[in-house]
Order: structure tokens, then C-alpha cells, then sequence
């Protein structure tokens, strides 16, 4: 059994290495267009791994996650919106009025301050709404309608808000990022090559974080909270770090898109976006960090085909897809392929890991 | 003063439609534990019911017959839509029954894939429904404070409804078995009670009041396929306020939330005055993590 578990485990680490020098010598093979959509794909592979930290592992289902995703990529569009004016006032809030530009924007001009605020913004924000429902031991369904109702109130709030925010339209026109053009090839190239760094820093932090004892008490609070809560642990602290980390996870994926789209608007962090990254989980398989990454490239992978094609059909067969991977394979892709390799060993043994009711 | 009895009539009005479309979603969530994300296309196929049974009077009756279509057309989109609850219930959500979040993901596709059913049979652009011209006009109670009939119409509806729902599930023996199911689900399959089928008649009575809600919301304006996400969300917001188990509870959530709405609205702006409500909500879920009404029980889980 050792044997075959340790063969196993090579066969991973082989795949993992092959992988991994595919996404980095990305560029030798694809054109400039499909470079650019995989890095989004990449940045979308980030939320997704803090998103399956805390709905695969922990079992909290977070409809909110464009919020943070959003914020982070606000945060970088204003530092790249005041890089393109030279320091000086936007040009969206000289249409709205404004005479002078507001001082929470003023520190935006330094990348670092912007980089840093990208990752604690959504991270404290995280850690607030946490603190305020999970202490309270508002869970479940309840925790998942709140998280939703801030997606609502963030959206109106950008909208509402046009002057300091863009309004509907959002954030757009970029120039110059760290002194280089954003829009040449190399500059486009390099930023392929930070996402694939950040990408893997991110798998390792939250492959180190689910085999460690953290990853076993996220687990089991999945599985049964109060008996966690009775064997002494207090649930809403881990629950809360979860959720701050995937928060800061998905800040740092939104500064990542915005430097490959050019643009953030409300729409990319709306309803729909948020529940979309929630799918690609789902049909990833939650509960394994391998299956979130790949069900975010695919998914969108499948999208950006499928939509260009068919635009009407993709809704429908999202809709199906939902359905489908909820119904009947809760594990998604990878928990079809575990469920395929155990038939074939007639193991029981692993199976406890698969995750088959999760999530209540 | 008169901007204020105004006011408070727009939060009454706000209150009494969220009230509509959170019934069914408290009545489903507190009896089988699911969350039912296409309630809001069900809004929208009674608003579509609505429109089409307009339709069909302007071809095939006289002209002045079509003034009481209105009156047709609430137990239309009420039938419409309990027969998709129906249908939605049987091949669907007893599947996901103990798995609140999946039932949550599962309808959500549902309502999307019905949306864009929606949208290629009646087309993208938003269709108007003529309201009848009985309902045109308003009710004057003083200089400046004017009542539009519709509104009023509304709100009666609403109670007739609340009124019906309250008689079925507190005074008839379907309600009963209903209740029963809700308090011990195990106990009552022992009674003898068909806990299969209390489920299917009442998500599907509460579809069917949602069918209401949306033929209400064609008087207050023209409908669209993505009709029902507006009003999802805090229909939703009004079940966790008014924790589930009770009507009095969904009753004292809807007005909280309508009311605070329209007020904040009025008092900052429409931005603003959401993400304070947001911030009134969670400020008092720290009160009452269960909502104004929670079920008492011993279970943990």
C-alpha cells in the first residue's frame, strides 16, 4: 500500500512539474491573444484557490468574492489611472466635477501603497464582515444571503458614487505601469510570467495551509462545527482567518486581471461574476486545490470559445452546468476522476477524503 | 408633513411587494431548508403570464372587455407558476433536500437557464403591460398627498394574500400537516403525514405566490426577463430579518426593510441609503442572529 501510495505520489509530483512548465513557457507557444487571455485565466485561477479554501475546505459558500476580487483590481486601476494622467485629476472626474482630486486617491500614486492596499483592503473587509457573523454564529444560508447583499451595495455603491469611482463605466484607460508601456508585447509577457509566479506562490500558501493542522481544523469544522466547537477550539476564529485570506487571495487576483483586461467596472464584480467564480469551483471539485485552478482556466477556457460562438447558448449551458455538477457530481471533474481511479483499485480506504455531503 | 405621510405610503408600498415575494421564500426555507434562487424568475413568468393574458383579451375580446383582464390574469400567473414550482419540485429540488447550499447553486442555474428562455421567446427589450383604467388616478387625502390607486391595489392584494396564507397554514389540515412537518419532520412521517407531499404543494403554493407578486409588479412598470433579480436579493435579506417559522416574522422583516429603505433613500441617496440599510441589518443580526422570530428547537444542527 506504501508502495502504490508513494508511486502515486510521484505520478502527482510529475504532473505538477509538467504543468507548471507548460503555464511558464506559455508564451513560447501562444500568440499575443491567447497569452493575454490565459493570464486572465491565470488571475481568475487565484480567486478561485481562496475561494475553494473556504467553500471546499471550510464549507462556507461565499456568493460576495466579486467584491473583494473587485476592490483589489480597483485598487490597481487607480494607481495605473493616475500613472496615465501624470498625477493629475482623472479625466472621469473632471466630466463629474470635481475640481481637485480627492485625498484618499493622493497615495494611489505609489504601485507599492497601491499593491499593499490591494491585498488588505478586501482582507480587512473580509475580516469585518467575518467577525460581525461568524462570532454570531451566522452560518450557512445566512452567512451566503449577506455575503450576496454586499455584492449589491458595493455594486450601487460604485455606481452611485461616479465621481470618485468611474460610475458604470469604471476605470479604463491605462498607459505606463512601473515606467514600461502596458500595452507592448514584453511588458505583456512579463506580466504573463508575475501571474504564474503568483499563481504558484498562491497554490503553495494554501497547500501549505490545508495539510497543516489549520487545514484539519477548517475540515472539520466542514464537517460537524459543534463538535469542533466541544472538543475546545472556537470555530469563528478559523473561520474568519479562512475568510481573510481568501479575501486577500481574491484582491490579489483582481489586481492581476486589471493589469491584463485595461478596464474594471460594478459589471465585473456584480452578482453573476461572483457566482460564476463559485462554479468554477464547483465544477473543478471543491475540496481539492488542483481541481479550483483548473476548473477556473477551463470554464473560462470554454467560455471565451463558446461565447464567441454561441452567445445565447453559453447561459443555457451554464445553467445546466449548475444544475448537472450540483446534483450529480458534487466532487466536480476531479471527484469524478478520484471516483473513476478508486473503482479501478477498489480502495475504500480514500475515500472518506472525497468530499460527498458537504457544505450544509 | 405631507412629504412624510408620502414617504411613509412608498415604504408601506416597498414593504408590501417584498412581503409578496418573501412568503414563499420563508415558507420553502423554514420547511424543507432550501433555498430556492429562481423564486425570482418565477416573479417574472407571472409578470409574463400577466402580459400574455392582456394580450390574448386585446385579440379576442371587445374593447370593452379588456379593462377586467387584470382581474383574470392574478389567478393566471398564480396557476402558471405553481404548476412550474410543480414541475421544478418533482425533477429537482427533492434531490437536494440537507444540502442548503447546493439546492442554493442548483436553482440558481435553474433561473438562469429560465431567463434566457424568457428572453428568446419574448425577446431582450423590456414589454409593457397596460394596467387597467380602473386602477389609473390616486386616492387624495390631503393638499399634496396623493395616493395612486395602484399602489393601494397593491397593498390590498398583499393582504389578502398574507390573510389567505395565514388561514391556510394556521386554521385548514393541510396547514397543519404543514406545520408538523416544519417542527419534526421525522414525527410527523411517523403520524402518517406525506412529508413528500407537503413539500411539493408547498414549495409549490409558494411559486404560485410569487406568480402573484410578479402580475403585481406589471402595474408598476414595464417587465423583463431579468425581472425577478431586482427584487431577489432583498426578498431574501427579508427572511433572514424576519428569521423563518412564523408569518409575523416575514411580516415585521419586510416592513423593517422597506421602511428603513425608503427612509434612508430619502434621507441620504439611493447609494448610500442601501449600504446603510446593509449596515442596520448585520447591526441587528449581532441582536438576534436568528432574526425577529426563530424557531425554538433542541437540536444544535
Amino acid at each position: 500500500m506504501t508502495q502504490t501510495w508513494s508511486r502515486a505520489r510521484i505520478w502527482a509530483l510529475i504532473g505538477y512539474a509538467v504543468a507548471a512548465a507548460a503555464m511558464f513557457a506559455a508564451p513560447l507557444y501562444l500568440s499575443d491573444f491567447r497569452l493575454n487571455l490565459l493570464a486572465k485565466f491565470l488571475a481568475f485561477a487565484i480567486v478561485a484557490l481562496g475561494l475553494d479554501l473556504i467553500w471546499g475546505y471550510t464549507g462556507i459558500l461565499s456568493l460576495g468574492h466579486g467584491v473583494f476580487f473587485g476592490l483589489g483590481g480597483y485598487a490597481m486601476a487607480m494607481h495605473l489611472k493616475l500613472q496615465a494622467s501624470g498625477g493629475r485629476m482623472p479625466d472621469f472626474m473632471d466630466w463629474s466635477g470635481l475640481t481637485a482630486l480627492p485625498a484618499f486617491w493622493k497615495p494611489f500614486e505609489s504601485l507599492g501603497f497601491a499593491f499593499l492596499a490591494g491585498l488588505l483592503i478586501p482582507g480587512v473587509l473580509a475580516l469585518i464582515l467575518g467577525y460581525v457573523t461568524f462570532r454570531n454564529r451566522i452560518r450557512g444560508v445566512y452567512f451566503t444571503i449577506l455575503t450576496q447583499a454586499l455584492v449589491i451595495i458595493a455594486t450601487t455603491l460604485l455606481i452611485g458614487q461616479q465621481a470618485y469611482t468611474g460610475g458604470t463605466n469604471g476605470i479604463t484607460g491605462y498607459s505606463k505601469i512601473a515606467g514600461q508601456s502596458i500595452s507592448s508585447p514584453d511588458t505583456k509577457q512579463m506580466l504573463y510570467w508575475v501571474t504564474a509566479i503568483f499563481l504558484v506562490v498562491a497554490f503553495v500558501l494554501c497547500r501549505f495551509l490545508v495539510k497543516s493542522r489549520f487545514g484539519k481544523v477548517l475540515r472539520a469544522i466542514r464537517d460537524g462545527e459543534n463538535r469542533v466547537r466541544f472538543i475546545g477550539y472556537n470555530p469563528a476564529l478559523y473561520q474568519m482567518t479562512a475568510f481573510a485570506i481568501s479575501g486577500v487571495l481574491a484582491g490579489l487576483a483582481g489586481m492581476l486581471f486589471v493589469l491584463h483586461v485595461g478596464i474594471i467596472s460594478p459589471s465585473m464584480l456584480g452578482i453573476v461574476p461572483s457566482i460564476e467564480m463559485v462554479l468554477w469551483v464547483a465544477i473543478g471539485g471543491r475540496g481539492t486545490l488542483i481541481g479550483a485552478v483548473l476548473g477556473a482556466v477551463l470554464m473560462n477556457g470554454a467560455k471565451s470559445e463558446i461565447s464567441a460562438q454561441y452567445p445565447d447558448a453559453w447561459t443555457f449551458i451554464m445553467g445546466a452546468l449548475f444544475i448537472v455538477v450540483v446534483v450529480f457530481l458534487p466532487g466536480g471533474v476531479t471527484g469524478l476522476v478520484e471516483r473513476l481511479k478508486f473503482r479501478k483499485r477498489s480502495v475504500s480506504e480514500h475515500e472518506q477524503e472525497a468530499v460527498r455531503h458537504p457544505a450544509v | 408633513m405631507a412629504i412624510y405621510i408620502t414617504q411613509l405610503f412608498n415604504g408601506l408600498s416597498v414593504s408590501s411587494i417584498l412581503l409578496l415575494i418573501a412568503l414563499g421564500l420563508a415558507i420553502t426555507f423554514g420547511l424543507m431548508n432550501v433555498i430556492n434562487m429562481a423564486h425570482g424568475e418565477l416573479i417574472m413568468i407571472g409578470a409574463y403570464a400577466t402580459y400574455v393574458t392582456q394580450n390574448m383579451f386585446k385579440s379576442a375580446l371587445p374593447a370593452s372587455m379588456f379593462d377586467y383582464y387584470y382581474i383574470l390574469a392574478i389567478p393566471v400567473s398564480f396557476a402558471i407558476a405553481f404548476l412550474f414550482g410543480w414541475l421544478l419540485e418533482l425533477s429537482l429540488i427533492r434531490h437536494l433536500y440537507g444540502r442548503p447550499l447546493d439546492s442554493l447553486l442548483a436553482t440558481w442555474g435553474v433561473g438562469l437557464a429560465l431567463q434566457q428562455l424568457a428572453r428568446s421567446i419574448f425577446g431582450a427589450p423590456n414589454v409593457g403591460v397596460t394596467s387597467p383604467s380602473w386602477l389609473d388616478g390616486g386616492l387624495t387625502i390631503m393638499e399634496g398627498v396623493v395616493l395612486p390607486y395602484k399602489r393601494l391595489f397593491i397593498i390590498a392584494l398583499v393582504i389578502i394574500c398574507l390573510l389567505a396564507m395565514y388561514f391556510y397554514i394556521y386554521r385548514s389540515r393541510a396547514g397543519r400537516n404543514m406545520r408538523a412537518v416544519m417542527q419534526n419532520r421525522d414525527m410527523a412521517a411517523c403520524l402518517g403525514i406525506s412529508t413528500r407531499r407537503v413539500d411539493a404543494v408547498t414549495f409549490a403554493i409558494g411559486s404560485g405566490i410569487a406568480g402573484i407578486a410578479g402580475c403585481a409588479l406589471t402595474l408598476l412598470g414595464p417587465i423583463g426577463p431579468s425581472l425577478g433579480t431586482y427584487y431577489i436579493v432583498d426578498a431574501f435579506m427579508v427572511v433572514v430579518l424576519g428569521g423563518v417559522g412564523k408569518l409575523v416574522g416575514t411580516l415585521l422583516g419586510a416592513l423593517g426593510i422597506g421602511m428603513t429603505n425608503t427612509l434612508f433613500e430619502y434621507w441620504t441617496n439611493a447609494s448610500l441609503g442601501k449600504v446603510l440599510v446593509f449596515v442596520c441589518i448585520v447591526a441587528f443580526l449581532q441582536w438576534r442572529p436568528r432574526g425577529f422570530v426563530a424557531m425554538r428547537t433542541r437540536s444544535l444542527d
